[in-house]
């Protein structure tokens, strides 16, 4: 963590925070309490929004909960205004938390589909606030509550109100962005099943950063509410506000924690520029003419686009650092007792058994070759075993210890790791941290600097240490299966299930391949492979595991396993091994 | 709370009808946009709203039948559409990106509505405004009973299309995997450009039987975005008689809760339905 960024964060708004002593017009102060009241929303819509790529039309809904709140609490039960804020955050939280709880655990929700569910739901919550006695339709008057005096004039005090949430909403943002919560929201954003499996507990954080971001627009709605002192349903929960707010953080940019805020402040400013006069129409024309153009020309934002070309300059000059920290090698002792265990394991999809009944035991120390024709759950087996697949009945015990029913990224800490047949790195992450996320949520649990340390060293390991900044989209093939390879091993398992990364690679490519994969084992790690590919099967395993149809063929050495009629006939059909015995 | 008569149940059912003929009228060219070209095209409302302002000044100037000012009109949204699928083809924009490009749009159409018409409402007088006619204990509105006719007649056209042709099976293999459909022979960027067309075009007619019946402001444009929005996913996206299904679903529904209720509880029900919907079958959408 950067501590020049918080502390400028903090000057800064210190700083601002002096404004209304200056006795400007009260009209300046509106607009600037307008700005950082769209800084706030902005910011506090990008930390879930932004980062995981769950983009939420909803967040008119959290808004509105918090306006109401303070409405109700301060405007019917005569509670001090600023002893409402707290109680608008929690009602938010609670209301994005219930969402999130329900929504995260569909699978399929994501994406157009999450947009559209926050939105419907900002709807329902209108339609509940209007017919209730919540609001009951009228609206509810909020002049007769009194504001606290914290600057000389009204204005003054929502100016600083926002002014210490815009502050706060930001200080989170950078906080989340440089944390675990954020490698691991960004991690979602690019491919969320491969950040389950790689150890992100991608339910619990999605639902953190729903809930932080509902807390910051929980307070926003409550200042807000006091500030325009009427509050209706209509123009509350109007598609406005999620609107708003995400064309602000596109604009600047959702991928960085400032990007939010440079858009809240370019539109804000924007649409006030028009008010003077009568061009509110001009305004709006324009806010939309900037919004097409940003897209169109800025798809990734200001502020990242801006970063980027300050960032080109200087990187020529560095050469690129080699540093291999030394590696502790994992004991050897327990080498040949059982590591994993399969126990009548079968997984159907909609009635087709893919894995029927198998028994499949994994030695310590060993290389496990799983072969057999196409569809005989080869791959079947890894993504069950990585929690990829629940299991659809049987068990699985690693280093005696039951994962069947266990979530993918709890298998990932329980220190088993894959690699993926098609490589699905993380494309917005460079190459190092693609590998430095897996050393933070995998088995290994690495600080973030410690995993950048240990993604150095494994990018040596595999050869790709002067591809360490760029994005996975520069590799080619081979370069984006040793990356996989990378990822894999960075979480230091004591399992890894390798689905086919010699598929696709040219001869030179094999060999070195199939070099790397004895060095991990030498190193401590047990490996299971499915390949294709018979010269490295017999030249890597020490034991092999056939099937066949979802069920278990044969199992053994490889020199006998290869010998037996029946493998040979479901490899290559019955008359080829009757012509070779 | 009484029930209602069975009469007003009837005349309320009736009127969810034609008003959920309406949302899947508008909703036809939204879902073929997303579904077959991947563009969430939010701009589709501002087209609607667009080509019924323009046939509410054709009509108020010159007089003619509303219904024949689709001649000029839909040729024009036709080329709306495709002027604006092509930015979105050029940028390459995807499908969140192509909400925002075109809530762009839709901002500046409104502010050009706002500019032109002002923000007040707007009601177009023409022979169809009071036709209406009584069928046993009911009375059927005549511009309702075409925004009927209107969006049955060009659901079926376009499923038949979709289903029967040459040009509806290239459009769907488009849609499932352009650059195979494309290596099978099929221009697949002219195809898209053409539906884009047809879409804008569909929101055009759409636009003027929604000026046969409804007062026109340009706030009036969102006030439609949530519940046709529903009618599509519930329809299905790419069907091209799921979204008429679907938002005839859901004026009964709203119409009948009107009626046994209150007015104000109408949006419940298509946005609950819509929810469950979602998490129960998301992979259905």
């Amino acid at each position: 963590m950067n501590r020049r960024v918080v502390i400028a964060l903090l000057a800064g708004g210190a700083l601002l925070a002096l404004v209304p002593w200056l006795h400007l017009p009260a009209f300046y102060e509106s607009i600037l309490y307008l700005v950082l009241h769209w800084v706030l929303l902005a910011t506090s819509w990008n930390i879930l929004s932004g980062y995981s790529g769950y983009f939420s039309f909803g967040h008119g809904a959290f808004f509105g909960a918090g306006v109401y709140t303070t409405a109700v609490l301060a405007g019917k039960f005569d509670w001090p205004f600023l002893a409402t804020l707290p109680a608008a955050a929690a009602v938010a939280t609670g209301l994005g938390v219930a969402l999130g709880a329900v929504v995260f655990r569909v699978r399929a929700v994501r994406g157009e589909l999450f947009a559209l569910l926050t939105l419907a739901v900002t709807f329902v919550l209108a339609t509940i606030v209007l017919n209730t006695p919540i609001d009951g339709g009228p609206g509810i008057y909020l002049s007769a509550v009194p504001v606290p005096a914290l600057a000389p004039t009204q204005p003054g005090t929502f100016y600083l109100l926002a002014l210490a949430g815009a502050v706060g909403s930001l200080l989170i943002a950078y906080t989340v962005q440089r944390s675990r919560l954020g490698v691991g929201l960004f991690a979602i954003h690019d491919d969320e099943d491969a950040a389950e499996v790689m150890g992100v507990p991608t339910y619990r954080y999605k639902l953190a950063a729903l809930a932080i971001s509902c807390a910051l627009a929980g307070v926003a709605g409550g200042v807000h509410a006091l500030f325009i002192s009427y509050v209706t349903t209509g123009e509350v929960f109007s598609i406005t506000v999620p609107l708003t707010v995400i064309l602000m953080s596109v604009l600047g940019g959702t991928r960085h924690w400032a990007g939010p805020a440079v858009g809240a402040t370019l539109i804000t400013a924007l649409l006030y520029a028009f008010t003077k006069g009568d061009l509110a129409l001009a305004g709006k024309a324009t806010t939309g003419a900037v919004l097409i153009a940003a897209i169109l020309f800025m798809p990734q934002g200001i502020v990242p686009r801006l970063l980027k070309r300050r960032a080109a300059a200087p990187a020529a000059a560095k050469p690129p650092p080699v540093a291999i920290a030394p590696m502790s090698a994992p004991a050897l002792a327990l080498k040949g007792d059982t590591l994993l265990r399969a126990t009548a394991l079968t997984k159907s999809f909609f009635g087709v058994q893919a894995l029927a009944g198998v028994d499949i035991e994994v030695r310590r120390g060993e290389i496990l070759g799983l072969i057999g024709p196409n569809g005989s759950g080869k791959s079947t087996f890894i993504n069950v075993v990585s929690g990829h697949y629940p299991a659809t009945s049987g068990g699985i015990a690693f280093e005696g210890r039951e994962i069947a029913r266990l979530a993918a990224h709890r298998i990932a800490h329980a220190g088993i790791a894959r690699t993926y047949q098609v490589p699905r790195p993380f494309a917005h992450l460079s190459v190092r941290d693609n590998v430095a996320a897996a050393a933070m949520f995998g088995g290994a649990s690495l600080s973030a600097s410690r995993a950048r340390a240990e993604a150095d060293h494994w990018l040596a390991f595999t050869g790709l240490a002067d591809k360490a900044d760029v994005l996975p989209d520069a590799l080619n093939l081979h370069q984006r299966k040793f990356l996989e390879l990378a990822r894999a091993l960075a979480s230091r398992p004591r399992l890894v299930l390798l689905d086919e990364v010699l598929c696709g690679l040219n001869p030179a490519e094999i060999d070195d391949a199939v070099a790397l994969i004895r060095r991990i084992r030498d190193a401590g790690t047990t490996v299971v492979f499915v390949e294709h590919v018979m010269r490295a099967v017999t030249a890597l395993s020490d034991r092999l595991v056939v099937l066949n149809h979802g069920q278990l063929l044969a199992e053994g050495a490889a020199a006998d396993v290869m010998q037996r009629r029946d493998v040979v006939a479901a490899y290559l059909g019955t008359a080829h091994a009757a012509e070779g015995h | 709370m009484t029930l209602p008569s069975a009469t007003l149940l009837a005349q309320s059912a009736l009127s969810g009808l034609f008003v959920g003929a309406l949302y899947g009228l508008i909703g036809l060219g939204l879902g073929l946009s997303w579904g077959l070209l991947r563009t969430i095209n939010l701009a589709h409302f501002a087209f609607t709203f667009a080509a019924a302002y323009l046939c509410y000044q054709l009509v108020s100037s010159t007089g003619i039948d509303p219904l024949l000012t689709l001649v000029v009109i839909a040729p024009l949204f036709f080329a709306l559409g495709c002027a604006l699928h092509w930015l979105v083809q050029r940028f390459e924009v995807t499908p969140l990106n192509s909400l925002l490009v075109t809530f762009g749009v839709t901002a500046i159409i409104e502010a050009g509505i706002q500019a032109i018409w002002s923000a007040d409402f707007r009601r177009l007088e023409s022979h169809y405004a009071q036709a209406k006619f009584k069928l046993g204990a009911l009375f059927v509105p005549v511009p309702e009973l075409i925004t009927l006719g209107v969006a049955l007649a060009l659901s079926f056209a376009i499923w038949a299309l979709l289903k029967h042709t040459d040009l509806g099976k290239a459009l769907r293999a488009a849609a499932l995997d352009a650059p195979i459909a494309a290596a099978f022979g099929v221009n697949q960027r002219v195809l898209a450009l053409l539906l884009a067309g047809t879409c804008a075009a569909l929101a055009a007619v759409a636009g003027v039987c929604l000026s046969l019946s409804f007062t026109l402001a340009p706030s009036q444009i969102y006030a439609w975005v949530g519940v046709v929005f529903a009618a599509v996913m519930m329809g299905g996206l790419g069907s091209a008689l799921g979204p008429l299904v679907a938002g005839i679903v859901i004026g009964v529904s709203e119409a009948l809760t009107m009626a046994v209720t209150a007015p104000s509880w109408a949006p419940i029900v298509s946005f609950t339905l819509l929810i469950a919907l979602l998490l129960v079958r998301p992979e259905k959408a």
